[in-house]
């Protein structure tokens, strides 16, 4: 079938030949679009929006509204639950919500113990019951995005006056659950599991510390941290640590992942600073995902007004 | 047509698929919250494929013979330029709002700005004397040896990949593996006993 014998004497007339060669050449070009159109769609997956999954702890909150809360306009839900660090389920941020359709948080206990006058375990039931609020805070991720997302929780101080911190408790050391049966990504993400965090007992004692646990008035989506998660608007998103399974008071500073994976670019404090970039790239700007352009970062993300008074006469710099 | 220019056209068409498939996910807004990001990292992702495929010309005709290759080399390393600088237009004009001064900053303060800035520049020459007049005008050795600075785009390349991402390094490290074998197998070619290289020559120029 070589185009070589188009002679006139050749056993397949010219004009045959030239229509089998068209067809040939049809199949060729069809079938390398199709499986180049397959590759791309292999490697990047049109993700169908998960945020209908119902959540195990489907306890219809009536939340407050509350003072601390900004005035700007949330991201969607669309957005908010299919854009996600959260990388015990995926590494890719549109992947998470796939990953962690699966994710039984029910039944959920939190263990709350360490430096505390009456350590308790608490039911995700018992979490609940604290009066919840509406929050809706600017979040700011490290990677120089943000959104604008409509809590719904308490505040931390809250539960930790309910255990009673001693005299000696200058942290709390937060850990999340962890399962790599559940958790399959976790292999490759490159950092160390469980995920820890941790705060200064002021920072966990700020008004505008919360536990979250649901957002857009529903339970917790499983892709933010279900069923309860911290947030803590004036640092990076990487500190407010998802799907808490333990909460540990303490009087040295606790391991933070980020920190354990790569000291000199994410230090224990995080506060967003646009004047103090990551190694990597500039935090001056950030993209608010459902925008176009950048918009200039604030410094404390906008809250320096209720926070910058915890860090007074500390260099920032170095306490990066 | 005949059969090299058929072969470009089905080369062309595959290689302006992803933008197409960019381009149509894009206007039904199934790029994902962060469309700019992923529009960045694919256009980023095929730059670095199609200097892989440039790369994998010369190994696969020594490898298998498959000499007819050199004809679409010129081809696959002008879609690399070509989709580098789709990649550079889109930071640009959505990272930087074309705000000069912003960007030569970015290039001085960032290391992997500057390395993927410098990766780009690099090809900028080779593109330009890519031409059938141009190798002629700098006879073919000297032609040959400047474009051997594509081996500096790849590796370039593949460190910029290696440095935006946060800890999971798999698709950085896919292409080093690949840009590693590619420039592995040119540096035990040229150490191969020059005698086998004769014999293997005569034979094909018959």
């Amino acid at each position: 079938m070589t185009p070589k014998d188009d002679k006139p004497d050749s056993v397949t007339p010219e004009h045959l030949f030239l229509n089998r060669r068209t067809f040939i050449r049809a199949g060729l070009l069809g079938s390398t679009a199709i499986a180049t159109g397959a590759a791309y769609r292999f490697l990047n997956p049109l993700r169908p929006s998960v945020t209908a999954v119902p959540s195990q702890t489907d306890t219809a909150t009536t939340a407050r509204p509350s003072d601390f809360s900004t005035t700007e306009s949330p991201n969607s839900l669309d957005d908010i639950t299919n854009y996600n660090n959260f990388y015990e389920f995926s590494t890719s941020k549109t992947g998470v919500a796939a990953n962690s359709r699966g994710f039984v948080t029910r039944p959920w206990t939190v263990e709350v113990g360490g430096l505390v006058g009456s350590p308790k375990t608490f039911s995700i039931d018992e979490l609940l019951g604290f009066e919840q609020e509406e929050r809706i805070y600017r979040l700011r991720c490290v990677e120089a995005w943000s959104m604008a997302i409509p809590w719904t929780g308490f505040s931390l101080k809250t539960l930790l006056d309910a255990v009673q911190p001693l005299e000696n408790a200058k942290y709390v050391a937060f850990q999340s659950f962890y399962d790599p049966a559940k958790m399959q990504s976790s292999y490759a993400a490159g950092i160390d599991f469980p995920y820890v965090e941790g705060l200064r007992l002021d920072e966990a004692m700020h008004p505008l510390t919360i536990l979250a646990t649901g957002l857009y008035g529903k339970p917790m989506p499983n892709p933010n941290g279900a069923p309860i998660r911290l947030v803590v608007p004036w640092k990076y998103g990487f500190k407010s640590i998802k799907s808490i399974a333990k909460i540990t008071l303490t009087d040295k500073e606790p391991p933070t992942t980020w920190n354990l994976f790569a000291p000199e670019e994410y230090g224990f404090y995080s506060n967003v600073n646009p004047t103090v970039d990551h190694p990597r790239w500039s935090q001056a700007t950030e993209r608010r995902i459902g925008e176009l352009g950048r918009r200039d970062t604030l410094m404390f993300n906008g809250y320096g007004d209720q926070v910058a008074h915890l860090y007074d006469g500390m260099d920032l710099k170095a306490n990066f | 047509m005949n059969d090299v220019n058929f072969n470009k056209l089905l080369i062309s068409a595959n290689a302006l698929l992803p933008l197409a498939f960019l381009a149509y996910d894009g206007s039904r807004g199934n790029l994902g919250a962060n469309p700019i990001e992923f529009f960045l990292r694919t256009t980023g992702v095929l730059t670095l494929s199609f200097v892989v495929f440039t790369l994998s010309v010369s190994p696969l005709r020594k490898i298998f013979g498959w000499n007819g290759l050199i004809k679409y080399r010129r081809m696959l390393g002008l879609f690399a330029f070509f989709y580098g600088c789709v990649h550079l237009t889109t930071y640009s004009v959505f990272d930087k709002s074309l705000d000069v001064p912003a960007i030569i900053a970015d290039v001085i303060q960032r290391p992997f700005i500057a390395v993927g800035m410098t990766a780009l520049l690099i090809m900028l020459p080779l593109a330009v004397t890519s031409t059938n007049g141009m190798v002629k005008r700098l006879g073919g050795k000297r032609w040959s040896r400047l474009h051997k600075l594509t081996y500096v785009v790849a590796v370039l390349g593949v460190i910029h990949f290696w440095m935006i991402v946060k800890s999971d390094v798999f698709y950085p490290a896919v292409f080093a593996l690949v840009v590693a074998v590619l420039l592995g197998y040119r540096l035990l070619d040229k150490f191969r006993p020059k005698a086998t290289l004769a014999k293997k020559t005569v034979p094909a120029k018959s």
